[in-house]
This record gives C-alpha cells, sequence and structure tokens, in this order.
C-alpha cells in the first residue's frame, strides 16, 4: 500500500478496475489494515483503555433537525477530555453524534464521511438518507467483536432528508441494529436523563432556537445526574456543540449563540435548578403548556 | 523463414500517437480558465448524466476528453487514490501535483508498453490555491507527459482555433461572468463562424475559493448559465469579432481583448 500512497509509479491495477462505489469496500480489499474493523484484539475486556465519550441529544423541528453534544471525555473516574467534539457534519444534509470509545467512534466517523463522500463523487449522484443510514449500520456491525470486548460504539445519525422535506433521526445498538426515531433521541451514559427531560420539553412545532435551548436543557440534565457527563464549563466558557442541518445544508451553531443560549439557561436554573417546570396535566390539545386557560 | 517485418521505434510510436491523436480530435473542446475566485471549466457537452469535469478531492477537479470509457476509468482511480490518501494521512494531504503524477504515470506506461492500446485521453488536473498563485492546472497528454498551464487552456478537438481565441482575449483576474462569456464564446469559436452554445448543451463547473465549505468544487446548473449568459442572444466577445473578414480563416487580425 505504501507505493500506492507515495505517488510513484502507475496506477495500480485496482484502482482502474470498475467495481464499487463503497469507499469501505475498496480498502477491505486493497488495504484492510486501514479499516477499522480489520483488526483484532487478544482477548480480554479493554474498555477501560481508552477515553469514553457520553451524552448526544438529537430533535427534530419543522424544517430540520438538531444533534447536540457535550464536551467530555471519561477514562473511569478521570476526566480524559473537558472540550472533545463528539457531533461531525458528515455530509452536507447528515451529521453524526458519538458515544462510546472516543478513538474508535471517531475514526468510525471519519470513516463513514469519506463513504458517503466517495459514493456522491463516483455515481455522481448522493446517496439517500436511508442509504446513508444503513452504511453506517454496517460499519457498526464490523465493529462488534471489540464492542464484545469493552470497546462498543453506539452513534446517533440525523440527517435532513430532501426526498421528505424533513429531519430524520436514527439510532443504533452495538450489533448494527438500526433504528429510526420520532421526534427526539439521546444516547451515551447520561441519555436517560436527556431522554427524561427531551419528554417533557420536546414539542413538535419548536423553531431552530427553540430545539436549541431542548438541546442544552437535556444536557444540563444529563450532565446534573450523570458524573460522566460534562456541564455547561463557565471558566472556560465551553459549551455544547450544536449543529442543525436544514432543506439549506447543515451548520454548527456558532459559539457566541451557543453562548447566550447557555447563559439563559444557566440564568434559569440559578433561580430554579431543576429547570423548567412542565404543566401536571395537558388540556385541550398537545399544544397547552400550562399557561392561563 | 519468414522475418517479422521491422518496424523502427519511431515509426511505432508515431503510429501510436497518431492513433491517440485522432481519437482526441474527433471530440469536443474542453477550456480551462482561471478567474478571480478559482478556476473554470466549460465544455460543450449536451449529456447531464455523463460529464467531462468531475471533482476528486476538496480542491481538486478533473477534466477530460477522449474516449469515455477511459478517462472515466482515470477518474475513478484519482478519485480513489485521492479518498485513500486523504483518509490515510490528512486532507490537506492530498495535491493535485500528486494526483498529476499518477495520471503520468498510468498513461507514459500505457503508451509506451507494447501489449496495451494507448488510452484516448487527454486531462486536466487543476487544484484551487487560497489565492490565484497556488492555483495549478496541469495538461495531461495520451503519452503521458505534463504541462503547466497557467491562465487557461484547452484540450480536444480544435484546440488550435479555441486557444487562439483564448490568447487574444484572455486577461488575468476576470471575474466569473467574465470568465464564463470568455470560455464559452471560445468554445463556440470556429475559423469560419462563431456559434452560440445554447447553455442546455454546456457542462460549466468551477473550483471556487470563495466558497464556505470544505470542497470547492460546484457545477452551475443551467438557470446558472442563463442568468449569466442570457437565453441566446450572442455575447460580447462574439459580437467583437468584425463582421467583415469572416473569408480569411488563418489571417485573424489582432484583436483587443473585449473591454467587458
Amino acid at each position: 500500500m505504501t507505493g500506492e500512497l507515495t505517488g510513484h509509479g502507475r496506477l495500480p491495477a485496482a484502482f482502474l478496475s470498475p467495481g464499487t462505489s463503497s469507499f469501505t469496500e475498496f480498502l477491505s480489499r486493497e488495504a484492510p489494515d486501514l479499516l477499522p474493523a480489520g483488526r483484532a484484539l487478544p482477548p480480554g475486556q479493554a474498555g477501560d483503555l481508552a477515553p469514553h465519550g457520553t451524552t448526544i441529544v438529537a430533535l427534530a423541528f419543522p424544517g430540520g433537525v438538531l444533534l447536540g453534544g457535550d464536551r467530555r471525555a471519561t477514562m473511569g473516574n478521570l476526566i480524559a477530555s473537558r472540550d472533545i467534539e463528539k457531533v461531525f457534519s458528515t455530509d452536507e444534509y447528515s451529521a453524526a453524534g458519538i458515544a462510546g470509545t472516543a478513538g474508535l467512534a471517531v475514526e468510525m466517523v471519519r470513516l463513514f464521511r469519506v463513504e458517503l463522500e466517495h459514493y456522491e463523487k463516483i455515481e455522481g449522484s448522493p446517496l439517500s438518507l436511508d442509504g446513508k443510514a444503513n452504511r453506517l449500520s454496517a460499519l457498526i456491525r464490523g465493529n462488534l467483536g471489540m464492542a464484545m470486548q469493552g470497546l462498543a460504539v453506539v452513534p446517533l445519525f440525523v440527517g435532513y432528508d430532501l426526498a421528505h422535506a424533513g429531519g430524520r433521526i436514527f439510532s443504533y445498538d452495538v450489533t448494527g441494529g438500526r433504528y429510526e426515531e420520532t421526534g427526539y433521541h439521546a444516547v451515551g451514559s447520561g441519555s436517560l436523563f436527556a431522554r427524561g427531560s427531551l419528554k417533557k420539553l420536546y414539542r413538535p412545532d419548536l423553531d431552530e432556537t427553540g430545539a436549541a435551548m431542548v438541546a442544552l436543557q437535556a444536557l444540563y440534565d444529563a450532565a446534573d445526574d450523570d458524573s460522566a457527563t460534562g456541564g455547561p464549563d463557565l471558566t472556560r466558557r465551553i459549551f455544547p456543540i450544536l449543529h442543525v442541518i436544514t432543506a439549506e445544508g447543515g451548520h454548527t451553531l456558532a459559539d457566541d449563540i451557543v453562548s447566550d443560549l447557555a447563559d439563559q439557561v444557566i440564568a434559569g436554573r440559578m433561580g430554579r435548578p431543576d429547570g423548567p417546570v412542565a404543566p401536571l396535566a395537558v388540556r385541550g390539545g398537545a399544544d397547552s403548556e400550562g399557561g392561563a386557560s | 523463414m519468414s522475418t517479422p517485418f521491422y518496424v523502427s521505434p519511431e515509426q511505432l510510436m508515431k503510429d501510436r500517437a497518431d492513433f491517440a491523436r485522432k481519437g482526441i480530435a474527433r471530440g469536443r473542446s474542453v477550456v480551462v480558465v482561471q478567474y478571480a475566485d478559482g478556476v473554470l471549466f466549460a465544455s460543450e457537452n449536451p449529456s447531464q448524466a455523463l460529464h467531462k469535469v468531475s471533482e476528486i478531492y476538496d480542491r481538486i477537479a478533473f477534466a477530460a476528453v477522449g474516449r469515455y470509457n477511459e478517462f472515466e476509468n482515470l477518474r475513478i482511480a484519482g478519485v480513489r487514490l485521492a479518498d485513500m490518501r486523504g483518509y490515510s494521512y490528512d486532507r490537506r494531504d492530498v495535491t493535485g501535483r500528486g494526483l498529476a503524477n499518477a495520471y503520468a504515470q498510468t498513461l507514459g506506461t500505457i503508451f509506451s508498453s507494447g501489449g496495451e492500446k494507448p488510452y484516448e485521453v487527454e486531462l486536466f488536473v487543476a487544484e484551487v490555491g487560497d489565492d490565484a498563485t497556488g492555483d495549478q492546472i496541469y495538461r495531461l497528454t495520451y503519452d503521458g507527459q505534463v504541462a503547466d498551464e497557467h491562465g487557461y487552456a484547452v484540450m480536444g478537438g480544435a484546440t488550435e482555433t479555441v486557444t487562439g481565441y483564448l490568447a487574444e482575449r484572455y486577461e488575468d483576474g476576470l471575474d466569473l461572468d467574465a470568465a464564463l462569456r470568455l470560455a464559452v464564446a471560445a468554445l463556440g469559436h470556429s475559423d469560419s463562424d462563431d456559434r452560440v452554445i445554447a447553455p442546455g448543451d454546456l457542462e460549466v463547473a468551477v473550483l471556487d475559493r470563495t466558497r464556505s465549505r470544505q470542497r470547492k468544487f460546484s457545477r452551475l446548473a443551467e438557470a446558472r448559465l442563463v442568468a449569466i449568459l442570457g437565453a441566446t442572444p450572442p455575447t460580447p466577445p462574439a459580437s467583437a469579432e468584425p463582421s467583415a473578414a469572416p473569408a480569411s480563416p488563418d489571417d485573424d487580425p489582432p484583436i483587443a481583448p473585449p473591454v467587458s
């Protein structure tokens, strides 16, 4: 493989042969050592060797979808990183957030990103959103052996589906099982608390800023009860990463926007540490919000 | 006992070159023009699906003339090489120069090996830099020669005529609209007359350094072309041609570059 990469000599026959549009398949034939799935581990548990990423939340709103992640990576009781990025744009209309073994997860997302771009360049048109979600499934399935030794990778995949004109959310299990979620979802160690928070705060008619606010509240709640999830870091001004995808494409919300929203969340929590109150009973319809009737 | 015919190496290479050249000259030209914000590719190509200009990597694009199956193979190989290199090292480590080298080696080996038919293709590999001085345009011929082009370049059918047209009118730092008008007028230019190519028959793409995304390649859709070129009326560079002297093809009077 080194000869192919250093740029001397003609292109190897395998490069010129017609065949797959999948970068992963091409790698598995030509350079299997580059694939995360191509490695065999010695027996034993390896879960404590490397940092773990924690909580990822996603929610759909009319016209788009939002993906957010906290910034902490942990190794046992240690904080391995306080400013790790776990939310990645995978192409113009999709993004993935990762929980689990950080090193493997980042590598998997990097491969997934090349996979999507490679297909788009070779075929001349991008994969469908379902096609992308299935490719990610295959990558996770390839990691099952390592997952059983404690090196699991569990992403949350979101995208804007141009065919359906709406945002969609996919969650996965370690065997590569792919599940489409409605409305909102969370994965990672703090996901239990984030999901509870999302359940009470989510409304289907949120706008982009509202969705960002709900994501920040959910991540705050996750950090409040899960030691492995990082809350807003006020002294270092480190806040969650929020990535929004609409029909115009995807973008990560600028630092000043997120820090403004985070300051609002924190100001609210100063008065009520447990966060916004949900109404006790829903009257008349889903949209009543506990206000005066 | 019969002796095989002796063919001198010069004759052998000449025959192969003639064969390749003939195949390439049958096709329509591809024009590449440097403009203020990057590099523009234009070609007359009525097909919406079979592209002559394509994206290879973040800052690198590819254009080809000749046999479709052969340059399509080379394009896919280039995408594979670039993606593999970018994945194993870093996205910044994929360079147009490296890709042009790989293509040159490939074409050169195929051309001089007796066993294979020479490829009937010519390629452009262009890379857009952070500013105009960083732009690179490589032109690769069927025998593996590489030339470093500046400003503009043409390959395919009527190369001399189109190059001559561009040589008279090209200037540095054109904006996108002017560069597109110039490229399209050049494609429609021949010794006998100037055709106006309908926007629907054009394939135009740019490497635009001002694009906010990491991938700088984008195709100009027909609507955009119509907006820049106008629906059908001839464009200014074409009308700058004096109508008085169409008969003598070879001695084009030197004409000042268009003012627009």
